[in-house]
């Protein structure tokens, strides 16, 4: 425990990195004018692909990085394995 | 032609009035005409930082209201006869500074100097946005701390649309100056690393000031540490970024490891 929380303590700024990039991304939607981008984005897509197959909302993540001159969106959708929908009897 | 300059940050207490007097004595080292402007009404710090506090008759509310021409105000510099101060009240309210004063306020100053530095307040209210109104240059003060970047985003946006210039559909020239870093603590891991803020704010790196005792001695005796000791990191880092600003290359023989050489983004 003591070695994991020293461990923690050493790496503390990659999560300061990671929390800014999601509240600023977050921030910038809605300082800018534009309503929440990604929270439309991630409905929007959500809706394209229930048409096709079943997936639970929190499998579905999108995220996105603003650089200088490209911005990237990351979208990450889970879908259920195989194993998990039920198979037609032999 | 003069350029108006805005020290900004949206945090308090990151350097902006430290950062304000470094880079205006640097600049006028360098032979510009610069005068250094407080908006901080009612809460003033920039002369007690250039060591002019006891010289403070008038102020920027009373020529803002024409109680006091613009010449009776200024404050020149006992060390650097290119370098002036125009104070900002103590005592008055903010409300008294109105947008068509500091206009031609403004107007005025453009006329007699190379650099009309402003030193914005704390916050995102009206002294901050009056204070950034006129701006061609920001340079934005941001610590390696998650506050001060969330912060400084924010100002960027405001840089990006309260301004004279974005209401034009022109730009403000934005700096980004990294304040209090640490590089051995950033290399730990501790703290964010100037990698970090440049990618997450994505404006051009004007400087890295070095958390230092040099800082605070200096406004301890009322000089910048330009002018204070300007063989110090802190003193040669803020001389670097004036250069900078002043359009001149400059390259920094930092002491650096593999590591920094390999991953180090250059100051635009």
């Amino acid at each position: 425990m003591s070695f994991f929380n020293f461990l923690n303590r050493r790496t503390s700024a990659p999560v300061a990195r990671e929390r800014l990039q999601i509240l600023l991304a977050h921030e910038r939607g809605i300082v800018g004018g534009q309503p929440d981008l990604v929270a439309t984005l991630r409905e929007e897509i959500l809706a394209v692909i229930a048409k096709h197959m079943a997936v639970e909302r929190d499998n579905v993540q999108v995220k996105m990085d603003r650089g200088a001159s490209v911005s990237t969106l990351e979208v990450d959708i889970e879908i259920p394995t195989p194993d998990s929908v039920v198979r037609p009897a032999a | 032609m003069a350029k108006v300059l805005v020290v900004t940050s949206g945090k308090g207490g990151v350097g902006k009035t430290t950062s304000t007097a470094a880079l205006g004595a640097a600049l006028a080292q360098c032979g510009q005409n610069v005068v250094v402007v407080d908006f901080d009404v009612g809460l003033r710090n920039l002369d007690l930082v250039m060591g002019a506090e006891r010289r403070v008759v008038f102020d920027l509310i009373n020529v803002v209201q024409g109680d006091a021409k613009l010449s009776q105000a200024l404050i020149r510099d006992k060390r650097l006869d290119k370098l002036s101060l125009l104070p900002a009240s103590q005592t008055r309210d903010k409300d008294n500074l109105t947008d068509e004063g500091i206009a031609r306020v403004i107007s005025e100053l453009r006329e007699r100097f190379d650099w009309i530095i402003c030193d914005s307040p704390a916050g995102i209210e009206r002294g901050a946005t009056l204070a950034m109104r006129h701006a061609d240059v920001a340079v934005v003060v941001t610590n390696p701390e998650v506050s001060s970047v969330r912060d400084s985003d924010r100002i960027i946006g405001l840089l990006d649309s309260k301004t004279e210039k974005a209401e034009k559909g022109e730009r403000v020239e934005k700096h980004l100056l990294l304040t209090r870093y640490d590089p051995v603590r950033a290399e730990r891991g501790e703290m964010l690393k100037k990698e970090d803020v440049l990618e997450i704010l994505s404006i051009p790196l004007l400087g890295i000031i070095p958390e230092s005792a040099e800082v605070v001695r200096a406004s301890n005796v009322g000089a910048p540490v330009t002018l204070n000791n300007p063989n110090s990191a802190a003193g040669r880092a803020y001389l670097d970024a004036a250069r900078r600003l002043n359009g001149d290359a400059v390259v920094t023989p930092e002491k650096r490891g593999l590591f920094s050489k390999l991953f180090t983004r250059r100051a635009a």
